[in-house]
């Protein structure tokens, strides 16, 4: 502490208020459009309300809303095992294969950037074609899947999307298909910070490949890791695109966020109920990111 | 000296890299097959089937009929003022966290990354609520007001993803060696100037990966432009392509045709800014 | 747009006066002139419908029909619309899905003057939350276009009409005459007949009825059809409107019809998009398929093959009920609550409501029927003339689950449930309660 304090009081007052505005402004920004929202959803969750009329139309229902989540909402149970399947396979596929491409790419080997964009090229693809790409691969009769093994007649057909235990894999495979090349470049942009002379002093040691990777890539790695492990988080919680344009997050596509979009977005929503849904999800991410956060934030200093 | 060891290495790795890189392809380029066929043909005959007629008819109708060159430049004057405010705000609160030892720092931090965590869906009652009580004047918003406004869908941008990037960047920045900015203390440096002369040049790598993804996600938004914006010419091209998509019927080949076209700025973006995170440029050869 | 009807006091005056009641109103008048002009135009809202005759001005139109054939439909619609009324029209186009997803901040933020809706509880709906403007005044000159079965649906639960009607479509049992005359099969009328005419479809190794279910709504309109047949209208109505209970023995009865249906259904439905459904009868690997024309007919039309479409009407099964309801859905135009140019939008809307104005919207898009009264039908196709008997010899119209029940009953309950007993069709047992008890919590309030 006395180290901090020390650091601080180097600086002279002007600097002092320009870094309060460099952190400040953001931070108001992020607050004022972000957690002012989320903390008027976390009142409305004890609300009955359908988002319509003034203030004064609001019914305030205590804890209601949460009971009926857990006593009556049959998708709550499966949504949260679905995100944990996600997150599973979040972690054991795309965080790694991640890094093993970026590694890779990042000698100086011949095409690397053509096979940069071919790993990237998933990420930019509008929601729209994802959509039909499902259906291009994984649909019955028309599917490439099928097609190729021979399964498109009634009696041996593989129903991939609409068979509730083969979905959620159908739709991960793309989904793990969209985020390894994201987490890629952000493991690529990681590896200039690992300084090249430590590398070769490893190898004049004798080091192999992979030990150099353990000994001084992946130390040099940690602040990355760090961010792919977050992220690895946020995108298992948020998950929610690949599964509402399939079919709306219904039929063993149920998760978190499909369950708060059904019950806020649309016609005579249920805004409490949905609120209830989403602060649930709120308070058990920062449970999950705010301890994390806090040990590696001690941790580095 | 030890190429000859290493060939067969890299050659299982290119073996490797090809293989992965066809199997990553194949989606893409089975849309870009049935992009290429008349409705009437994948009708009659299948996704999977080859004859009839092939050409770019899908591609100029979907063009044309979505109308994207307006909704192109839509995107243009969200996007880009949106990535570079958000770039902007978010090196210089990581800066801050990362580079200076106060007591909000871990506050701060949780703040900006706990932000991600909700789906957008979540905050979007009350977040409607506070766009139609703002009133703007006409010269910004010709809706009066901060809901059904560009201005409106650059701030919920900004706002959505500096957080993230802030995480990012903070973690990064610490890797970033601290006798540089000791020197610059010494030399009586201003943190404004530590900051913009000294620390964002280290970040270009990550400045330069962050862009490419700032861009993709803003730029592929669909979801703050439909629920804030209300007036249908002012949204961007991904609401063209929906626009290709009816009540019922959808021509899913010309939806592709459409979608492909709209990946292309994207990846134009990723090649330009690629250089900036590949082999080469490499903290160390900065630092001489 | 144009920028007089965009003016921010004028749309301030819409959404103040929705949120902030007189307050903000008289604030926001003292402003200035245009706020004025805005409040004394919604101050004859109230009045005589005989007024809109020399209106003038500009009306801004939300319209969801964004791709290329309703878009050009309606492009031609207020092209004659401009000529006919001597009004401007300006159109908000935005794309269907999100137009029905935002539709309640829409109308509550800075809606247009008319905008594209439908009928049933999702127009009472917004009706009884006060986002709507009557249309009294349009009906006293339209009255007489409309039959009284589409009169009904176009009045909210305070007997004020909210609707005015522009076209419809049939739901049946669409099929592909060219199969059904190689193969000799007749359209059944009774469920027996309907079951038998499975059976032989099986034998010769076709799919009796294709069903593409994995976006949630297409099986609604099997279950209307059924349960419609089995418990009657009366009771269907009510079922969607809350009033009876899931758990009823009746309810049991429709799903138990249905589950002998599924036995000729094509697997696989849950992963099947609605159109490959549909593709399937076109191309003869399929029998039949329960669908409106307004999504069968767009298949066949963009694939060449309008002619070869065909449809009948769902067989009875009770002899009490017959087939004497249809289901048919009806697409329409609503007021928004505090209009800009209110005389101007009734005026528009008392011309959108003849038959000759939806004919100049139906000659673009042929897979719908004008919802007034005795149409021109000379550029009718076959399939349009037959729709027209097909629904005026109804008795009753039913919309569709998700437009006759809550929506979000029907997104949040209906649709896993309805997927998951076409999964699995032993299930329905338990979840009837499980439906019914989560109906509960959602309908009470």
């Amino acid at each position: 502490m006395s180290r901090k304090r020390g650091k601080l009081r180097l600086l002279t007052g002007r600097d002092k208020a320009v870094l309060t505005a460099m952190a400040g402004v953001p931070a108001l920004l992020t607050t004022a459009l972000i957690w002012v929202p989320a903390l008027g959803s976390i009142v409305l969750s004890f609300s009955k309300w359908n988002g319509i009329g003034g203030f004064d139309q609001i019914q305030w229902i205590g804890g209601k809303n949460y009971y009926n989540i857990t006593h009556g909402y049959p998708p709550f149970a499966p949504a949260w095992h679905h995100n944990l399947i996600w997150f599973a396979v979040f972690v054991l596929i795309p965080a790694p294969l991640g890094l093993y491409l970026a590694t890779q790419l990042d000698k100086r080997i011949r095409g690397s950037r053509i096979y940069q964009n071919i790993f990237f090229l998933p990420v930019v693809l509008s929601l729209a074609l994802v959509g039909f790409m499902v259906e291009l691969i994984y649909a019955p009769e028309q599917g490439l899947i099928n097609n190729l093994t021979g399964h498109t007649k009634p009696g041996n057909l593989v129903d991939w999307i609409g068979n509730p235990h083969l979905n959620l894999f159908a739709v991960l495979t793309l989904a793990v298909w969209r985020q390894t090349g994201y987490v890629m470049i952000l493991w690529l942009a990681g590896l200039k910070a690992v300084d090249p002379a430590l590398r070769e002093a490893a190898a004049l040691d004798g080091a192999n490949e992979w030990q150099t990777f353990r000994r001084v890539v992946l130390p040099s790695l940690r602040p990355v890791t760090i961010v792919v492990t977050v992220i690895t988080v946020v995108e298992t919680l948020r998950a929610f695109d690949i599964v509402y344009v399939v079919n709306r997050g219904k039929n063993g596509l149920e998760l978190l966020s499909t369950l708060i979009t059904d019950n806020i977005v649309g016609e005579a929503i249920r805004v409490g109920f949905g609120s209830a849904l989403a602060s649930i999800l709120l308070v058990v991410s920062l449970l999950v990111i705010v301890p994390y956060l806090v040990v590696t934030f001690r941790r580095d200093d | 000296m030890r190429i000859l060891g290493v060939r067969p290495a890299r050659l299982s790795l290119h073996a490797f890299l090809i293989v992965t890189s066809l199997v990553w392809l194949v989606p893409v380029i089975w849309a870009l097959y049935t992009a290429l066929r008349p409705f009437a043909d994948t009708a009659k005959h299948g996704y999977v089937s080859v004859g009839g007629s092939y050409g770019a008819k899908n591609f100029t109708d979907a063009w044309s009929q979505a109308d994207m060159m307006h909704f192109f430049l839509n995107t243009i004057v969200i996007t880009v003022p949106a990535l570079v405010v958000t770039l902007f705000f978010a090196s210089m609160a990581a800066f801050v966290i990362a580079r200076f030892r106060w007591r909000y720092n871990v506050a701060l931090l949780v703040l900006f990354t706990a932000g991600n965590l909700l789906p957008q869906q979540a905050i979007i009652t009350p977040l409607f609520r506070i766009y139609t009580n703002i009133d703007l004047p006409t010269w910004l918003s010709d809706s009066g007001e901060l809901y059904d406004s560009t201005l409106g869908l650059i701030l919920i941008h900004v706002a959505f993803q500096t957080g993230f990037c802030v995480f990012v960047m903070s973690n990064y920045m610490k890797t970033i060696p601290h006798e540089i900015s000791e020197a610059a203390v010494v030399d009586g440096a201003s943190v404004f100037r530590q900051y913009w002369q000294l620390t964002l040049p280290l970040c270009r790598p990550v400045l330069a990966a962050l862009a490419t993804l700032e861009f993709t996600w803003i730029y592929n938004d669909f979801y703050w432009a439909t629920a804030l914006i209300s007036t249908g010419d002012k949204r961007p091209i991904t609401a063209a392509l929906a626009n290709l998509q009816g009540e019922f019927f959808t021509n899913n080949n010309l939806v592709a045709a459409g979608s492909l076209l709209v990946a292309v700025p994207t990846l134009i973006v990723f090649f330009a800014l690629q250089r900036h995170f590949i082999a080469g440029l490499t903290l160390g050869s900065s630092k001489g | 747009m144009s920028s007089a009807q965009n003016s921010p006091y004028a749309r301030g005056v819409s959404r103040r006066s929705l949120f902030r009641g007189a307050v903000g109103l008289a604030g926001v008048s003292a402003l200035g002139i245009p706020a004025l002009s805005a409040c004394s135009s919604s101050k004859s809202s109230g009045g005589t419908g005989g007024d809109a005759g020399a209106a003038t001005g500009t009306v801004t139109i939300g319209s969801n029909g964004s791709d290329p054939v309703p878009k050009k439909a309606f492009a031609d619609l207020f092209a004659a619309a401009n000529t006919a009324t001597g009004l401007t029209t300006t159109v908000n186009t935005v794309d269907h899905n999100t137009f029905q997803q935002n539709i309640s901040t829409y109308l509550q933020g800075t809606p247009d003057d008319i905008f594209t809706w439908f009928a049933g509880y999702r127009m009472q709906f917004f009706a009884q939350q006060g986002l709507l403007h009557d249309v009294n005044d349009v009906w006293d000159k339209i009255g007489g276009n409309f039959s009284d079965a589409i009169k009904a649906q176009s009045k909210g639960l305070d007997g004020k009409y909210y609707f005015v009607p522009d076209y419809y479509y049939p739901w049946g049992l669409f099929y592909s005459k060219s199969l059904w005359s190689s193969k000799g099969y007749t359209a059944p009328t009774t469920w027996d007949d309907f079951i038998t005419l499975c059976k032989k479809m099986k034998s010769d190794g076709l799919s009796p009825v294709a069903l593409g279910e994995q976006d949630g709504w297409p099986a609604m309109g099997t279950f209307d059809y059924i349960n419609m047949r089995t418990n009657g209208y009366q009771f269907h109505i009510e079922l969607m409107q809350g009033k009876q209970a899931w758990t009823d023995a009746k309810v049991k009865a429709t799903f138990d019809h249905w589950t002998e249906l599924l036995g000729y259904t094509s697997p696989g439905a849950n992963g099947r998009k609605w159109q490959d459904a549909v593709t399937m009868v076109m191309n003869g690997q399929a029998g039949m398929c329960v669908h409106g024309l307004d999504q069968a007919g767009p298949v066949f039309q963009q694939a060449g093959k309008s002619d070869d479409l065909d449809f009948f009407a769902f067989p009875a099964i009770d002899p009490a009920n017959g087939q004497d309801a249809v289901e048919a859905p009806i697409d329409g135009w609503m007021m928004s609550k505090k209009p800009k140019n209110h005389d101007g939008a009734v005026k528009l809307l008392q011309w959108l409501g003849t038959a000759p104005a939806q004919n100049t919207y139906l000659a673009s898009s042929p897979n719908d029927v004008a919802a007034a009264s005795n149409p021109d039908t000379s550029k009718y196709n076959t399939l349009q003339k037959k729709s027209i008997e097909f629904v005026s010899s109804a008795k009753q119209i039913s919309q569709f689950m998700d437009r006759d029940a809550n929506p979000t009953f029907v997104s949040t309950v209906m649709i896993p449930a309805l997927q998951k007993f076409i999964g699995d069709p032993t299930s329905i047992g338990s979840a009837l309660s499980d439906i019914e008890s989560q109906k509960k919590t959602i309908y009470a309030g």
